[in-house]
């Protein structure tokens, strides 16, 4: 491929992390909401959030091939932890997303033992039984959580004291959009790391890597706990800027539906579930006058169609069409 | 506090009821790796059929069984036939994705034809009520239902063992390639046992009704079950999935009688610690 053009592995790392225009137009149109639509501000922060939890779905489904159908009891361990110390009187929003990345990632760090063993139906069965048994959990264990009802008595307070959240959203969208960033910029440092590298040779073929020494196993743990960390911190700015934690956070319709945003927009390409997760949102929102029994039925053809005519979701569409113009990208 | 007997009949008719529903999806992952998400779709339809017969034509409740069992194994080939068939060299989260996606479908029609409401079905009259022995109420109806689970399985073991058909899908889960090395028409076999591991899916859905009940989110919820007997009992393997849907069904009405407070997580934690100590199913070779 490519690595045949250029002089070493250094030049080919660099290469790789070189930010192009297509990302930079990218970011600048995050921007937009607040110019053009303030009214769709509160939308703009829910797709930030579900953008976060997408990439963070990316780094283990996209680029190391662990598929889970649990991922979202990360992100409702990061809501409940960052809703429970604010209802516990600790308001403050930096500091309750460390807190939420701090019990997600110690529930991502001890499950990863089980996740680094098992592949194929296992691996997918065990994530799956994972989220059902916490949601399981976190619905008996409603003197804590609220059970059926969701958490009340959630208060963020301002940030730095300075920036309130406002009912329009400003503020929410602003927050989230700047973790999402930051967050993402990280995740870019990685994928183009020689650990990332090393997470996409497992991706490719699990057995070869352990063969050239590549410590499989610990590899897998370590991104497993890093994309648990992104879950929790993206469940915490659900639970600071809506204020409510409810059920359903951890529920298996969450995971579900970050999974087919991710496919929609494409697996393994960083900006896939951030493309995903904004057309899946908006075209919900648009749609929010349907039964969503009925949005199901769109949803499920969606994704057949998606499987059968655009295997690597948008992205990989669009790549493949650029490709075909010859457009430099 | 119930008795311990009555907690194990209970069980055995629900473990039962799981084996009828999620054995021929066992099969057909064991035989072509393709993982069919889809397989309660089909369970739902067979339900629906029964409702559909019973409630709109008044057709009594086992003249029902047969056509749900067709209906399923028919919509299942239709499928197979048009679009499964060509993932079968897919990865397994292609097949999870389109699969789930015709779930999905399936429970939006189920919702526009029939409402979100639960279905009534009316059983004939000697199928309800219970039978007290020693002590005990047996229900009728769990004991027919133990009854034809029983039935089927002996048939079932007795196909794959002994005949002509049965020697074939035993090679062809065994080892596909061999198989079709050896002249067996995988394909046509494969055909013919999703048909079949549907249609008994169908008729585990019409027999379910009484039991669970039936509504459009059956297909997604007692998928989750379905498939953890699936890779608790091993794939392709018949006698891994009775055991196992044997203990999942009785350690879920035990769960739910003796310790309500765990509600429903016991039998994810049974799965869980199941296959941790058995990454390959209970009966497992891969």
């Amino acid at each position: 491929m490519t690595a045949a053009t250029v002089a070493g592995p250094h030049q080919y790392m660099a290469e790789q992390m070189r930010w192009r225009w297509s990302e930079i137009a990218f970011w600048l149109a995050t921007l937009l909401p607040f110019l053009v639509a303030p009214s769709y501000l509160v939308l703009a922060n829910q797709v930030a959030i579900t953008a976060l939890f997408a990439l963070s779905l990316d780094l283990i489904l996209g680029f190391s091939g662990i598929v889970s159908l649990g991922h979202a009891a990360y992100f409702g361990v990061g809501a409940y932890a960052a809703g429970l110390a604010s209802k516990w009187g600790w308001g403050e929003p930096l500091s309750g997303l460390l807190i939420a990345a701090l019990a997600a990632g110690l529930l991502g760090y001890v499950t990863s033992f089980v996740i680094a063993r098992f592949r194929h139906l296992a691996l997918i069965m065990i994530t799956l039984g994972l989220g059902l048994l916490l949601q399981e959990a976190a619905n008996s264990a409603s003197w804590l959580t609220g059970g059926f009802d969701g958490l009340q008595g959630i208060h963020t307070w301002s940030i730095f004291g300075e920036f309130h959240f406002d009912l329009y959203g400003y503020t929410a969208y602003g927050y989230s959009l700047s973790a999402l960033f930051l967050i993402f910029l990280i995740a870019r440092r990685l994928i183009y790391s020689p650990f990332g590298l090393a997470l996409r040779g497992i991706r490719e073929n699990g057995q070869r890597m352990p063969a050239i020494g590549a410590a499989t196993r610990e590899h897998i743990r370590t991104i497993y706990t890093i994309a648990a960390i992104i879950a929790g911190v993206a469940g915490a700015l659900l639970a600071e800027t809506t204020e409510t934690v409810s059920l359903e956070v951890l529920g298996f319709q969450r995971s579900a539906d970050v999974l087919v945003m991710l496919i929609l927009g494409g697996t393994g390409r960083l900006y896939g579930g951030l493309i995903g997760a904004a057309v899946y949102m908006v075209a919900r929102d648009q749609f929010s006058g349907l039964n969503p029994q009925y949005w199901y039925f769109w949803i499920g053809l969606l994704l057949i169609a998606v499987v059968m005519i655009l295997p690597n979701g948008i992205l990989g569409g669009l790549s493949l069409l650029a490709r075909r113009l010859k457009v430099p990208s | 506090m119930p008795p311990v007997f009555g907690v194990l009949f209970d069980g055995l008719a629900y473990g039962m009821l799981l084996f009828l529903l999620s054995v021929g999806l066992s099969v057909t992952l064991g035989m072509m790796n393709f993982v069919n998400l889809a397989h309660c779709s089909f369970a739902m339809l067979g339900g629906y059929v029964t409702v559909t017969l019973m409630n709109a034509y008044g057709w009594p409740f086992f003249a029902t069984l047969p056509v749900a069992f067709i209906a399923a194994s028919l919509a299942s080939v239709a499928l197979e036939r048009l679009i499964f068939r060509r993932f079968y060299n897919a990865g397994e989260l292609e097949q999870c994705l389109l699969t789930i996606g015709v779930v999905f479908v399936s429970i939006a029609a189920a919702a526009y034809v029939y409402g979100t409401a639960i279905q009534p079905v009316q059983l004939p009259d000697y199928m309800r009520g219970s039978i007290n022995y020693a002590g005990l109420n047996f229900a009728v109806y769990r004991i027919f239902l133990i009854g034809i689970s029983l039935v089927i399985t002996i048939a079932l073991v007795f196909t794959i063992e002994t005949t002509r058909f049965g020697a074939q899908v035993r090679a062809a889960v065994n080892n596909q390639r061999m198989a079709r090395g050896l002249g067996i028409n995988v394909d046509g076999l494969f055909a013919l046992t999703f048909a079949l591991g549907s249609g008994l899916a169908g008729l585990g859905g019409a027999l379910a009704i009484e039991i669970v009940g039936l509504d459009p989110s059956f297909a997604l919820t007692y998928l989750i079950y379905v498939l953890i007997v699936v890779s608790v009992g091993g794939l392709g393997s018949i006698a891994g999935s009775f055991a196992a849907a044997m203990v999942l069904g009785i350690s879920d009405m035990a769960g739910k009688y003796y310790v309500p407070a765990l509600g429903s997580i016991l039998i994810y934690l049974v799965m869980m610690v199941l296959l941790m100590w058995r990454p390959s199913g209970l009966f497992g070779r891969r």
